[in-house]
């Protein structure tokens, strides 16, 4: 919120502080200063002046020569304006002054004429019609002619001014009004706060007997006050005040409605005026809306209200949402005659529901959610009666009507000073807690040690929270750091978070980057990567009210998230991309309220690269981590891959994941044109199978013999199938088996294969024997020829 | 005899001065020192002399073998140097054209700062904790002293589930579990991904990261939650950056504060990385709320504790000047390459 800061002057005084220092001070105690604005920063050297007399330049026939008075000094100055007349006052630019918009100004000749200067417009001093609150006319500012001379301008318009910008945290409510903030002000800088009781004289009658109010649900209005002026007269209201309700950005309108938005302002309390000419039977019923009632707010706008909602009505129909906005139907008008000022208490919690569901903010709803001090009514009514009369607007009708519910009793806290001391690491003395929150407006029994909690301040519950009360004044960087005493804890990470590291520096050591990626995706990915209808993975976690269809669903699967990416480099022609993923996917569990989220490790590559490469990449990681026994199978059924070129993986006996050339129709649906591979393991697979135990075998003695074979098998006869032939009919000698050839052609049989195969055999304690050499590759072509029918070419 | 060693020796020696590569120098070896050479052929005439003569022709031809052997071992290491020499002359290499790489992949700019900031607060002997991202209402507001309709709901715009199910809007959620489960000494620090209703732009992202830190203990003070994250401030930042404290609100800790760092742009002078403040905001923190503590069956008169939470996008992007939020979830090679 932004504020005017002579406003905190009626309050504190402050008027030596420069703008930074408070800026700086504020924020350290805990009213964050997000800024600080200089209203007149441009303008320089203007002051008043009474015009003693025009004349006609002897020139120029649309020049004027004036005679001016700037106090005490004459000037005389030429102008081309046609609305200057002798007496009148008016903004003088001096030699040397500056004017908005970077003009500035010199003593010059003009058609041969000295003029020492220039008269302005409300344009060149940069204050607009609106801040004048009416239409000047066209040419020269004419001021009020009782404007004194020789005063500077920035003093007339409150250019002088600052304008501060609060950024208040929700806690702090009473913050969200100069008063609240004065107070703060003049605790931080150890000033006296003076805040008089606002009092109006009003008239010899009584407003109760003029109005009734009565409220159907003091749940939602703990208090209603009001208070009637009769005799009003609708008029734009004076300029300074203007100027504040300009500087927190609000726009004035009429002196009535001003009033309500500058107490507002003032004490954080919302008020209201209510033609009464409008309400009728001059009867305010606070109740319930009915489900479906009408109501057209002052925005212009026609609004459906439910029986949740609060409003303020007479007998025959709501004049206002509570806390919300006014209806058009009671509004102020140009003649109006009687107002009714409305100051309430209305529950925090019903407004901010109502406002939500209308989806109209407002000032006043946003001040009401946040919980406002139920003895501000009275204070904020009885400020904006004074200010009617104190403008001679109206005539205050005597009385008050208040319907008041049992309000809260004070809160009576405890303080242990040491105990506070002990809490923060700090010394603070007694004397210094009990002045600061004296001064917050806490009382304090220092016999008892009990803190009394002002209304205002309904956020202070505990002691934890007049600690911070004290802290915050006493300075939270004068609290000396220290580090934790008490028992050490080990602290490091998890055997799992160990491993999470080791997968991520082994993919990346094979040249895989790795991404991250949103969790939740849309429906619509299922179809893209092909999963059958009914696949288990289309049951997911749903989000009830998600930023579009497209980040809908918590995913299943983290395929998806893969593909996007390799389809965001592979757009922006990123030649040979290889990433990888450790992310979660999020599995709806029956008779659970919470999905199982499990981490996934997901490869994805294309360019440059083959089934084998990322078959090879995974077999590597297994090397890295520890995982010793795997296995990968033909894996035809799952439809994000190639139906042929897809390996299920298996570590020990369960199923791991899966390995495989991505089904060019997932390619497709992501706009890429070249294979990408894709792989899939369940991390948890991954942790249940590493194991970081290695032991030494001895570097061998005796020396290894290979021999090569020429196998020709039939197509259908798996690679995994001949090794697991071989390592079983070559026992223990069997050191190494390497495929390193794989041929179809011409020399071959239809339907067949050429295998090239290197075995080397080792004994450990012993160099082999051709004749044992010989028994052994023997007993290998036997058994491969047995048992899958591959025989030597 | 001997002057026909005295010519064999003075021929050799002539021919070998004259040799200009090492073939030439064998041919020489072979044509006076081989089988079939020259010293070889008078050695076998030695036969023919008298007896008493022969000790003296035989000394005079080792001497005239090893002159021999000792010249050409000579010119051998001579001319091998010059043909190793010639070799290397021909096989300079263009040293400036690029090198070859086994090119190794990176680990995303997010990860690294992370393992930074875990490899900190472990250190401090803290540990890492976890927690679901869809979770309970319970956890992530009400055990935080957030009940249904509190104003900071709002702030928090949540994605739900249902009524009681949400996408965590904090990583502060694992504190209460964490409390829960385990008994003080706490000393945690729990990073995550957490999820807010905001639509996409450069600074803005419906999915982000935060670390989330958490310390109970009998006699734990605001100062040390001041000095453990000075510590941390200057472990991540460098000895030299200022750190100040300036009071905040968060319903789940009282006192609450928010931590800054002076400008490691400007060193404070006002930039535009700090707006002209010259502090840079880094994180919230704050004393654990008596409530949360009792909520989670910790004594709030026997232990206290503090809290704090930071984002992860926020900490990366000061780091390396990112200047688009969205980048990171982009996954652009072009783009992790650089880190
Ligand atoms: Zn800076």
């Amino acid at each position: 919120m932004k504020i005017a800061m002579s406003w905190f002057n009626d309050y504190v005084d402050l008027s030596d502080i420069p703008p930074k220092e408070f800026a700086d001070a504020m924020t350290m105690s805990g009213s964050m200063v997000e800024g600080v604005e200089s209203l007149g920063a441009e303008i320089e050297n203007v002051v008043t002046g009474k015009i003693l007399s025009v004349e006609k330049h002897e020139n120029a026939d649309s020049l004027q020569v004036c005679m001016l008075d700037i106090g005490g000094q004459m000037l005389q100055i030429v102008t081309g304006a046609t609305n200057v007349g002798e007496g009148q006052i008016v903004p003088v630019a001096t030699h040397g002054a500056k004017l908005a918009g970077g003009m500035s100004i010199k003593k010059g000749k003009l058609r041969g004429v000295v003029s020492e200067g220039m008269l302005c417009s409300h344009e060149e001093l940069g204050i607009t019609a609106a801040e004048l609150g009416y239409e000047p006319e066209y040419g020269i500012l004419i001021l009020d002619g009782g404007t004194p001379v020789g005063v500077d301008i920035k003093e007339v318009f409150g250019l002088n001014d600052n304008v501060a910008e609060f950024e208040i945290t929700s806690n702090r409510p009473d913050c969200q009004s100069v008063i609240g903030l004065a107070r703060e002000a003049a605790v931080t800088f150890g000033r006296p706060f003076s805040l008089p009781v606002p009092a109006a004289q009003g008239n010899k009658e009584n407003v109760a007997d003029l109005a009734r109010v009565d409220v159907l649900d003091q749940a939602y209005c703990p208090r209603y006050c009001a208070r009637m002026i009769k005799n009003v007269k609708i008029a734009p209201s004076p300029a300074w005040l203007v100027r504040r309700l300009q500087a927190s950005g609000i726009r004035a309108i009429n002196n009535i409605v001003d009033i309500t938005n500058y107490v507002l302002l003032e004490y954080g309390q919302p008020m209201h005026a209510f033609d009464m000419r409008d309400v009728a039977g001059a009867h305010i019923i606070v109740r319930r809306a009915r489900d479906g009632e009408m109501i057209t707010t002052l925005d212009d706008q026609q609004r459906k209200l439910d029986a949740s909602m609060l409003v303020i009505a007479d007998g025959e129909k709501a004049v206002a949402v509570a806390g919300v906005m006014g209806a058009q139907n009671s509004e102020v008008k140009p003649d109006t005659a009687v107002i009714l000022f409305e100051s309430a208490n209305f529950d925090g919690a019903s407004v901010r529901i109502t406002a939500k569901k209308l989806g109209l903010r407002t000032e006043a709803s946003s001040k009401y959610e946040k919980g406002i001090d139920p003895s501000l009514t009275e204070a904020a009514v009885n400020r904006a009666c004074q200010l009617v009369e104190e403008l001679g607007i109206g005539e205050v009708v005597g009385g008050m009507i208040d319907v008041c519910g049992k309000l809260p009793p004070a809160r009576s806290l405890t303080l242990r000073p040491e105990k506070i001391n002990a809490f923060l690491g700090a010394q603070i003395d007694t004397a210094f807690m009990i002045k600061t929150l004296n001064a917050l407006g806490f009382g304090v029994d220092e016999a008892a040690m009990t803190v009394s909690v002002p209304s205002y301040r309904a956020d202070v519950e505990s002691e934890a929270d007049l600690a911070e009360e004290i802290v915050r004044i006493y300075g939270y960087n004068n609290i000396k750091s220290t580090l934790m005493a008490g028992e050490i804890t080990k602290g490091g990470k998890n055997a799992g978070q160990k491993l999470e590291d080791k997968v991520k520096a082994a993919m990346a050591a094979q040249g895989l980057y790795e991404i991250l990626t949103y969790t939740f995706t849309s429906p619509a990915v299922f179809d893209k990567l092909r999963f059958p209808a009914d696949s288990p993975k289309r049951n997911v976690v749903s989000i009830q009210n998600p930023l579009g269809e497209e980040n809908s669903i918590m995913r299943t699967t983290t395929l998806a998230s893969m593909m996007e990416a390799l389809e965001r480099n592979y757009s922006q022609r990123n030649e040979a991309v290889k990433l990888f993923e450790i992310g979660r996917v999020y599995l709806p569990q029956p008779e659970q309220t919470l999905p199982d989220e499990k981490n996934i490790v997901t490869l994805g590559m294309y360019g440059g690269v083959d089934f084998y490469d990322i078959k090879g990449m995974v077999e590597e990681l297994f090397d890295s981590i520890g995982v010793k026994v795997y296995s990968f199978t033909p894996a035809a059924d799952q439809s994000a891959y190639h139906p042929g070129r897809c390996a299920m993986i298996t570590i020990g006996s369960d199923r791991a994941g899966y390995v495989g050339q991505a089904h060019p129709d997932v390619c497709d649906a992501y706009g890429i044109s070249e294979a990408c591979y894709l792989a899939e393991l369940s991390f948890d697979a991954l942790s249940g199978a590493a194991d970081n135990a290695k032991t030494y075998k001895k570097l061998p003695k005796y020396p290894a013999v290979s021999r090569d074979l020429a196998l020709l098998a039939d197509d259908a006869v798996l690679a995994g199938d001949i090794a697991q032939i071989i390592e079983k009919a070559a026992g223990k000698i069997l050191d190494s088996i390497k495929l390193f050839d794989v041929y179809k052609g011409p020399q071959i049989p239809q339907g067949k294969k050429s295998m090239a195969y290197s075995v080397t055999l080792r004994a450990a304690d012993r160099t082999l024997t051709d004749q044992e050499i010989g028994k052994v590759m023997d007993k290998i072509l036997e058994s491969l020829e047995c048992s899958a029918g591959v025989k030597l070419r | 005899m001997k002057e026909q060693l005295e010519q064999i020796k003075a021929q050799s020696m002539q021919e070998l001065e004259s040799a200009t590569d090492l073939q030439g120098l064998d041919e020489i070896r072979i044509k006076y020192l081989g089988k079939k050479g020259a010293l070889t052929s008078v050695l076998r005439g030695m036969g023919a002399l008298p007896p008493e003569e022969r000790p003296q022709a035989g000394a005079l031809a080792n001497q005239a073998r090893a002159a021999i052997e000792a010249a050409i071992e000579q010119k051998d290491a001579q001319l091998s140097g010059q043909a190793r020499k010639a070799q290397l002359a021909g096989e300079t290499l263009d040293v400036t054209m690029p090198g070859r790489r086994h090119k190794a992949g990176k680990l995303h700019p997010l990860t690294q700062v992370l393992d930074d900031v875990k490899d900190i607060f472990i250190g401090m002997g803290f540990s890492i904790a976890q927690g679901p991202d869809v979770e309970l209402d319970y956890y992530n507001f009400e055990a935080l002293n957030i009940p249904k309709n509190h104003p900071a709901r709002d702030t928090q715009d949540t994605f739900y589930i249902d009524e009681n199910v949400v996408l965590r809007t904090q990583t502060s959620p694992v504190q209460v579990r964490v409390m829960e489960k385990q008994k003080p000494p706490i000393r945690i620090i729990a990073p995550g991904m957490v999820y807010r209703s905001d639509a996409v732009d450069a600074t803005h992202s419906p999915v982000f990261h935060q670390i989330e830190g958490l310390v109970v203990d009998k006699g734990i003070t605001m100062g040390d939650l001041k000095g453990t994250l000075e510590v941390f401030a200057h472990a991540l930042y460098g000895a030299d950056v200022k750190v100040r404290f300036r009071p905040h609100h968060f319903p789940f800790t009282e006192p609450s504060a928010e931590m800054d760092v002076s400008c490691f742009v400007c060193g404070g002078e006002g930039c535009r990385v700090c707006k002209g403040e010259g502090w840079i905001e880094i994180l919230g923190a704050g004393m654990v709320h008596p409530k949360v503590l009792a909520g989670c069956g910790i004594d709030p008169e026997v232990y206290s504790g503090f809290a704090f939470g930071l984002g992860l996008e926020r900490v990366t992007m000061r780091r390396y000047d990112i200047d688009d939020l969205r980048l990171f979830f982009e996954n652009d090679v072009r783009f992790l390459k650089q880190f």
